[in-house]
């Protein structure tokens, strides 16, 4: 693992986080009248920027970093399947899915010793 | 003078904007950000380095994988595509915000300004609750909220970065595990076209597939490949049904 020192840290962040953000931010309200929400480009821009975040949950579900890392699969796996059925079963509400996948995990957690 | 009296001030909008700090999106959001500060503290990101990221890029995805990025030793070039790639959502979220909380009269400036404040949390309820506000005063009201929440999560980093590396190992895991199951919950329910479920079904599985396959692009190429592959599945779906009906 690597770690940032010094001001390259600062201007990295500013670079690859700040600029690479607020790029198209500043380009969505120049958009913001102009374009318009039924193209299909725009449903094609929408699908990739999701699937790219789905592809950063997974990555944190299935190779996270810290306690989890020691913690098996099946019960990170496990948690966030409870919390999809609470989800779903609680009309889609984020907060009875969330509690409900901490609460299995930090559970399955404790049973487990940790 | 009349039209303050009968809308309330901009000053009045933007304190009840600050107010929507102590809302459940809010507070969940604060939350995750504990969990994402004792991400950073355990990878020994410094906390200066976590709180400016945290004023500057704000995303909370797009701050994910710029840390890992950095932990993965990617060179600049490397990390800004994939979180430029991770940001072009930013885009169309911006855009949407735009129309329903200008007037003619605000300036393209002011605009970019607040647009700086744009995340999921601070879009979906500013989608959600501008609509109970009058016109000339959604800008005042996303600015209160998205100012301060942006500054009460820096200030909040701060002072928690000491204490997570401290944590119960419980504590610790769970807050850790907010962030993605967080990510998870409020993608699917503030999606507002059939896509958005798609795409998020193929991302996750591409993801773990990208990693395997090809590790150092692996982000990149499941939002690339997973996105287009969604895109095209969807679209034929659509136009089946199209045709059918």
């Amino acid at each position: 693992m690597t770690v940032l020192e010094g001001w390259w840290a600062y201007v990295f962040i500013a670079i690859a986080g700040w600029l690479a953000t607020d790029l198209w931010r500043w380009l969505g309200v120049l958009a913001g009248n102009r374009l318009r929400e039924d193209s299909e480009a725009l449903n094609w821009v929408r699908a990739v920027a999701t699937a790219l975040v789905a592809a950063v949950i997974a990555k944190l579900i299935l190779y996270p970093t810290g306690v989890l890392e020691q913690s098996p699969l099946w019960l990170r796996l496990g948690s966030v399947a409870a919390g999809a059925i609470a989800f779903f079963i609680g009309r889609q509400k984020p907060a009875i899915g969330i509690a409900t996948a901490i609460a299995v995990l930090a559970a399955s957690l404790y049973f487990l010793g940790f | 003078m009349d039209d303050s009296q009968t809308i309330g001030s901009g000053r009045d909008w933007f304190l009840t904007g600050m107010k929507g700090i102590f809302s459940l999106p809010a507070i969940i959001l604060m939350l995750s950000f504990v969990g994402f500060c004792a991400f950073t503290a355990q990878a020994g990101i410094p906390m200066e380095q976590v709180v400016f990221m945290t004023g500057v890029v704000w995303a909370l995805p797009a701050k994910v994988i710029l840390v890992s990025s950095i932990l993965g030793g990617a060179n600049l070039l490397t990390a800004f595509i994939a979180v430029t790639l991770s940001s072009i959502r930013l885009m169309p979220m911006v855009a949407a915000l735009v129309p329903e909380i200008r007037t003619e009269k605000t300036p393209t400036w002011l605009l970019l300004f607040l647009s700086h404040f744009v995340a999921i949390t601070a879009w979906v309820f500013a989608m959600e609750r501008v609509q109970a506000v009058p016109r000339e005063r959604r800008i005042a009201f996303f600015a209160g909220f998205g100012i301060t929440l942006v500054l009460a999560n820096m200030l909040l980093v701060a002072i928690v970065y000491q204490f997570v590396a401290e944590f119960p190992p419980i504590v610790a895991g769970c807050l850790f595990f907010l962030t993605p199951v967080y990510f998870l919950a409020s993608i699917w329910s503030s999606a507002r076209h059939p896509v958005i479920y798609v795409a998020l079904a193929v991302g996750l599985i591409a993801g773990p597939l990208f990693y395997w396959l090809a590790p150092e692009f692996d982000i990149l190429l499941a939002g690339v490949g997973g996105g287009t592959l969604a895109w095209a599945a969807e679209r034929s779906w659509r136009r089946r049904k199209e045709v059918r009906a």
